[in-house]
């Protein structure tokens, strides 16, 4: 069957959100657009607009390829969505305090207590502390996929340190450097909001100590980071200081930073380094990447980290087949966005079928994420599903396992015209008085024809995504 | 106020992108005396090297010294961390590091540099090519400049950027002349010989004075003049005078900024003094080279001491 695709319907008709967009794109000199696609990705490779990819020397920055046709969401779907997204991060943030304290979803058995026991995002260093304001992951990109007009699956829950939200801006402000007119006759929400929101929604954490208007930082692993534009782009886009851990150090139980006329005391850490290499003091003690006794200041409450330490526990893929029971244990309600389908491979049985199925699933390591490690079965040789099987097997603990999902196509612009490939949404949510979501996101899509794999490590490019005023 | 690492990041991509521009010069000027058969190509490009503060990186690495060795160790060799690639990587990585720091438009015209010299310097240059190369280089670190004085707020970002370039430039300036010290002196010759001249002009060439010089002076050149407009002119962009005056002006605008003196400006006032209240026989008198060195000298401890007070040692 194909592939639900959101601009042309079954039939041929095309689905009404994007009727001025194919209108306009009819009218346009084939020649024209090619020449606006090379004219983005010069502003791309000019602006420096890049990312690392690991373990490819040659490559050392790449281009993340930019698509010029932009994807659109309907008002209506996108409150649908916005109302999901909403109810979730609130039940992330619920469950992350549960845990760390009372647990009472594990007493209530909805939860198997194993599950976070032995898993290393689970830090022993939170249990009993409260972050200020109470809110543990600040800053979360849902990954949503499409099937149908109106099914909509979460795929992941990114709450640690989701990235991508710089290119959700840099698509929008090159779009409209590109294409000015179609902005004039289409209305779209604005994105461009998002850095004084980020701003505003860590201003709103800062530790209960703190008078007057908060320091804040960007704690960055420095220029060799995958995704160090993005660190270097939103801390000028908020006007802060971008920070690495050489730069930070403890003076009178405050975390501060060498700067031309001294010590500066920092009050909100917006931290785009791992757990891990957060505090050498605390975890692990090769880091040069963190500062030696952050926890001690943090768990004294004298800053905020962004996110929480531990919240890692809440994205966990193990978890993640659980989500529908935490969403409803802590909000009182059903799950209003989907969770796909989870096979659990730790369950002896669930294994069996897992390993009998091979070429119709995908399986993804529980803690792997970027698209490395996994298996996308029907894409896959029959000798890669056997390879596959065998680590399977030695350790079904660490792997899940989901039906591939039909997932919806948007047209892409292809030397041949437009040509229909598969896309996913990430919507960026910003959590701390309030929940602030900005309409739109970053929508990654598959090169390659027929091709599942949009993540941009693996060769997938990135559209602008338009959510209609209407 | 600014990260101290971030100080650290414009200073030193501004020496970086200084020293990138300086190189292209020295190897212009080697060109040109190679090209007068009168002189000693050999020797004038060990004198090259040895301007440009490399000379010890390249006798470890070939045995002669010719247009095409050498230009190449300063252009493109990468173990040369002066050489014009090295340079403009080296500037590039501080730039990423700062971009917080720059305008869009001068983060471009960084980066831009950067992609186009990484593929003009990916092969060997030919020498019939090299004029051609060296141009570019000068008109990419000219449009660097351009973009950065055209569009970055005078504040302490752009203090921290010009003392970098300045002081890098005092230290090229003062090395070049220390180099060819024994052919400014005037017990050699007043009236220059065809060689002299030659010697005289490729000073003036590698400090992209030679015709600004006529411009103050006069059409013959004068071995005392030359070294009067170099050390002591205060309108010569590359003069020590110059550099000076503006090293001294940016820390007084931090000082003003800070609220806050510190070592590095006494000593800069110091050595400025030097460089105003002094008469070019007077230096010659009491030995050019002895001047030179320790100009050379005290630029060093300066970068030292500026960086201590701002906290990016």
């Amino acid at each position: 069957m194909k592939p639900f695709d959101e601009m042309i319907e079954s039939g041929g008709q095309v689905r009404p959100p994007y009727g001025q967009l194919k209108c306009w794109l009819d009218t346009q000199n084939p020649e024209r657009l090619a020449q606006k696609a090379l004219d983005a990705e010069n502003v791309f490779r000019k602006t420096g607009i890049t990312f690392a990819v690991y373990g490819d020397e040659e490559a050392a920055e790449r281009l993340i390829p930019f698509d010029i046709i932009p994807r659109i969401i309907t008002g209506n779907e996108w409150r649908r969505l916005s109302q999901g997204i909403e109810q979730r991060v609130m039940a992330l943030n619920a469950f992350l305090d549960d845990i760390y304290h009372r647990q009472e979803i594990i007493r209530a058995g909805r939860i198997p207590r194993e599950l976070f026991i032995h898993n290393d995002a689970y830090l022993p260093e939170m249990i009993g502390f409260r972050p200020p304001g109470n809110v543990y992951t600040h800053i979360i990109g849902v990954d949503i996929v499409r099937t149908e007009e109106n099914q909509f699956y979460v795929l992941e829950d990114n709450a640690r340190t989701p990235s991508g939200v710089s290119y959700m801006l840099e698509n929008r402000e090159t779009m409209m450097q590109l294409f000015p007119e179609l902005f004039q006759q289409i209305k779209v929400r604005p994105v461009e909001t998002y850095p004084k929101q980020l701003r505003q929604s860590l201003a709103a954490v800062a530790p209960p100590g703190c008078k007057g208007t908060p320091t804040i930082a960007v704690l960055t692993p420095g220029i060799y980071n995958s995704a160090y534009f993005e660190h270097a782009f939103l801390a000028d886009q908020m006007g802060v200081e971008l920070v690495e851990g050489g730069d930070l150090k403890i003076e009178n139980g405050k975390v501060v930073m060498r700067t031309t006329e001294g010590n500066r005391a920092i009050d909100v850490l917006y931290r785009r380094v791992d757990d891990s290499f957060l505090d050498p003091l605390t975890f692990r003690r090769d880091s040069a990447l963190g500062v030696a006794g952050i926890m001690d200041v943090y768990r004294s409450g004298n800053i905020t980290i962004a996110n929480a330490p531990g919240t890692g526990i809440a994205d966990d893929k193990a978890l993640y087949s659980y989500m529908p029971e935490i969403v409803e244990f802590y909000t009182g309600r059903k799950a209003i966005l989907e969770n796909v389908p989870t096979y659990r491979c730790s369950e002896p049985d669930t294994l069996k079928y897992v390993l009998e199925h091979l070429p119709d699933l995908v399986v993804k390591e529980v803690h792997g994420s970027g698209g490395y490690g996994m298996l996308v079965g029907p894409a896959a040789s029959k000798k890669e599903c056997e390879a596959f099987a065998l680590k399977l097997k030695a350790n079904p603990k660490n792997y899940i396992a989901q039906p591939t999902l039909a997932l919806s196509t948007t047209p892409i612009m292809t030397e041949k015209g437009l040509a229909p490939r598969h896309v996913d949404l990430r919507p960026f949510v910003l959590v701390s008085d309030r929940i602030r979501i900005t309409p739109g996101g970053l929508t990654r899509v598959a090169l390659k024809e027929g091709s599942l794999v949009v993540n941009s490590s693996q060769g997938g490019g990135t559209k602008d995504t338009w959510v209609l005023d209407d | 106020m600014l990260l101290g690492r971030t100080a650290n990041g414009l200073y030193w991509m501004f020496r970086y992108i200084e020293r990138a521009e300086n190189m292209a010069r020295l190897i212009d000027a080697g060109l040109r005396m190679a090209l007068t058969k009168t002189s000693d190509a050999p020797e004038e490009w060990s004198s090259v090297l040895m301007s440009a503060g490399v000379k010890i990186g390249y006798d470890g690495k070939y045995k002669e010294y010719n247009a095409s060795l050498v230009s190449d160790f300063m252009l493109r060799d990468l173990d040369n961390p002066s050489s014009v690639m090295s340079c403009v990587e080296t500037a590039r990585s501080n730039a990423r590091m700062v971009r917080t720091a720059l305008t869009r438009e001068a983060w471009e015209s960084v980066n831009e540099t950067w992609m186009i010299l990484k593929s003009t310097l990916a092969q060997s240059i030919p020498e019939t090519d090299l004029p051609r190369v060296l141009d570019q280089i000068k008109r990419e670190t000219a449009i660097i400049r351009g973009a950065f004085h055209g569009t970055m707020l005078r504040n302490e970002i752009f203090n921290f950027a010009r003392i970098g370039t300045f002081i890098e430039r005092a230290d090229n300036t003062a090395r070049i002349l220390d180099v060819k010290y024994y052919v400014l002196l005037p017990s050699i010759s007043y009236v220059g010989t065809t060689l002299d001249n030659f010697q005289w002009e490729s000073i003036l060439r590698s400090v992209s004075a030679h015709r600004s010089y006529r411009w103050v002076y006069d059409v013959e050149y004068n071995p005392v003049n030359i070294a009067d407009y170099l050390i002591l002119n205060s309108r010569m962009p590359r003069s020590l005078n110059f550099c000076y005056s503006n090293i001294v002006d940016n820390l007084k605008f931090l000082a003003n900024d800070y609220g806050k003196r510190h070592e590095c400006h006494d000593m800069s006032e110091s050595i400025m003094t030097r460089l105003v209240d002094n008469d070019i026989r007077m230096i010659f008198d009491n030995g050019l080279h002895e001047f030179l060195s320790d100009l050379i000298y005290q630029t060093n401890s300066l970068s030292s001491k500026i960086a201590e007070a701002y906290n990016f040692d």
